[in-house]
């Protein structure tokens, strides 16, 4: 299974990406996104930071940029796609996921650990259970998923809100949610479940120096899967 | 020819830097502030005259990427 990881100006989360899919049993290439065409891969992966300074809003840049219109027509052609943190700003930017991630509802860049549960699973979480928690580190301070009634409507019945935060052992429920995030809504897919959009970061809770590895589990199960 | 695109929050989308802007300027003294909302203005130059031409060509701009249509509004001045 190997996974492209693709990298923009700007991008800094590629290498523990990389480290922790390959922890989870995956083979991984870094693509720069001005190399021309991407490789053939099991998995295309958009890692976290913040590509061209997020200039204009999160990911509008890199969602523009030719490397991105190959991850569409691969994307819309039912290959696993994953996005975490400003990878999701750029799926939604480029159309791929619906909705938006305006600025964090208290104004601050939230850095900390989030607790988030698996209310619909999809192909790409593979054998996680419906319902696990997961604690994973949040870094953004753009994560506040944005959708108007019906869209939200939609995404809920379509079982297509993946993860949710939640309130982690002994947290006051006031502080699951770190951006105000409407309904909660941690991690969305497309109708067909091959592109995924996760704010949290399992690459930076992959190995036990990390302070966890829930990372690891939701990454060894995406793996699996796309295998 | 010269265009001004006005960005603005749609109603109804928090916006927590107006918000945040508006408090500093009650803390400042200001009395009787409502509602504060902060938006973006972005000046292009572009060639050519045909105004409406103009306008079609902004409004694909503002379409495909200087608004995000989830959540902003936005206006098209030409000057």
């Amino acid at each position: 299974m190997k996974a492209a990881i693709l990298v923009f100006p700007g991008t800094n989360r590629e290498g523990d990406m990389r480290a922790a899919l390959e922890g989870a049993g995956a083979a991984t290439e870094l693509v720069w996104h001005g190399d021309g065409a991407l490789p053939a891969c099991d998995l295309v992966v958009l890692p976290g930071g913040f590509s061209y300074g997020d200039y204009l809003r999160c990911g509008a840049m890199a969602a523009r940029s030719p490397a991105m219109a190959e991850v569409a027509r691969r994307a819309r052609a039912g290959r696993p796609v994953l996005g975490v943190c400003n990878g999701f700003q750029m799926l939604i930017e480029a159309g791929l996921l619906p909705g938006a991630l305006a600025r964090n509802a208290g104004l601050d860049f939230v850095c900390r650990d989030a607790h988030v549960r698996l209310d619909n699973p999809q192909k790409l979480t593979g054998a996680l259970e419906a319902g696990a928690t997961l604690r994973l580190p949040v870094a953004h301070g753009e994560g506040n998923y944005v959708a108007g009634a019906g869209l939200l409507r939609r995404l809920r019945d379509e079982g297509r809100v993946v993860f949710r935060y939640v309130a982690g052992p002994g947290e006051p429920g006031w502080r699951a949610n770190p951006n105000g995030s409407s309904d909660d809504i941690a991690a969305i897919a497309n109708r067909a479940g091959n592109v995924l959009g996760m704010m949290p970061h399992p690459e930076d809770a992959s190995f036990p120096r990390q302070g966890g590895c829930d990372g690891a589990r939701l990454l060894r199960a995406l793996v699996e899967a796309v295998a | 020819m010269k265009a001004r695109v006005h960005i603005t929050p749609k109603p109804g989308v928090l916006d927590p830097q107006g918000k945040a802007i508006g408090r500093a300027l009650a803390a400042l003294g200001f009395q009787g502030i409502g509602e504060v909302r902060q938006g973006k203005v972005i000046d292009l130059e572009l060639a050519g005259d045909d105004r409406e031409e103009a306008r079609r060509q902004v409004d694909r701009m503002c379409r495909q990427l200087l608004a995000n249509g989830a959540i902003e509004n936005y206006a098209i001045e030409l000057a």
